[in-house]
């Protein structure tokens, strides 16, 4: 018997590599599936809700639109909530993690030019008093078809 | 995989701003990105397969919370692998199904020794450690050494945001 489990594992897979490009991608999923556009709309609804699902859209391939870098800090302990927040608070970083490692964060900066993103690292610097690691992108290697989930 | 650049006028530029956080859960989303655009469902639909062709977008579709499906242990896997064999090792790193992104980044001498970056995901600590010994194994000896570096706790991750004044005004 297929569970609602299987089913939302089913759509999730299919979702990740081939949403269609089409006037009614919902319906031409639900077809595919052999359910109801409203079926599959609802299914991703609650797959959100639950967080399961971040978002249904366009990854956009790192660098091809504005200018991105990673970057890392090695903060001390006992300012590295503080030191998160500030980074955090910049609307060009995207991703922020905390990670075992004496560079412990390490945070994305994405913005419209390269002069804007070199800016905030600076900012970032400047803020933490701390220098910031900068390894930006040289080469992608992945083509990020998605992820096999079972 | 390398494209051709191509340019993206200001109409592609409110589409990659319309569609960064996701599309909305309508019957027709290529048509509500159309509307918030101020153009037709059909040019949205051509320009994003014209963006998809170019590989200005690299896939259209569902992206997971890896964390949430249960892949509780995220590792930043770091090699340092030989110039001279990085970009053949690189892709055959990239083609791991375990690896979700994989890039070549510079080194900094007495600082920072990795060149090569591979995010892994296990269900458990155990499960990804498998995944980098299978990655060192296929770096073999142009591999001088390698880490994981797993993150403990996500503190930020949002979709790509750019903003429309800033990204037109470059």
């Amino acid at each position: 018997m297929q569970t609602a489990y299987d089913f939302d594992t089913r759509l999730l897979n299919l979702s990740q590599h081939d949403f269609p490009l089409t006037p009614r991608p919902y319906a031409a999923l639900a077809a595919r599936l052999g359910v109801t556009e409203r079926v599959v709309l609802d299914a991703f609804r609650l797959m959100r809700e639950e967080g399961l699902l971040s978002r249904i859209g366009a990854v956009y391939r790192p660098g091809s639109v504005g200018a991105s870098c990673l970057a890392a800090l090695k903060v001390p302990e006992d300012r590295l909530e503080a030191v998160a927040a500030m980074v955090s608070g910049f609307a060009e970083v995207n991703h922020n993690y905390r990670r075992d490692h004496a560079w412990n964060l390490w945070f994305v900066v994405t913005a419209p030019s390269v002069a804007r993103r070199d800016a905030v690292l600076l900012l970032i610097e400047e803020e933490a008093g701390l220098p910031v690691l900068r390894l930006p992108m040289v080469e992608d290697y992945h083509l990020d078809l998605g992820f096999a989930l079972s | 995989m390398m494209t051709q650049p191509i340019l993206l006028d200001a109409t592609d530029r409110a589409i990659v701003t319309a569609t960064q956080d996701g599309l909305p859960l309508v019957p027709d989303p290529y048509g509500a990105v159309a509307d918030r655009v101020g153009t037709t469902t059909e040019d949205v639909l051509a320009r994003m397969a014209r963006m998809l062709a170019a590989g200005v977008i690299r896939r259209i579709g569902a992206v997971p919370n890896h964390y949430r499906l249960g892949f509780r242990a995220n590792g930043m896997t770091v090699w340092d692998v030989d110039d001279a064999r990085v970009m053949a090792l690189g892709e055959a790193v990239g083609a791991l199904p375990f690896v979700s992104h994989c890039y070549l980044r510079p080194r900094l001498p007495e600082v920072w020794p990795y060149n090569l970056f591979a995010m892994v995901h296990g269900h458990d600590r155990d499960e990804a450690e498998a995944q980098a010994a299978e990655i060192r194994a296929l770096l073999g000896d142009a591999c001088r050494g390698g880490e994981i570096l797993y993150s403990t706790k996500i503190l930020k991750k949002t979709g790509l945001r750019l903003r429309m004044a800033s990204a037109l005004g470059g």
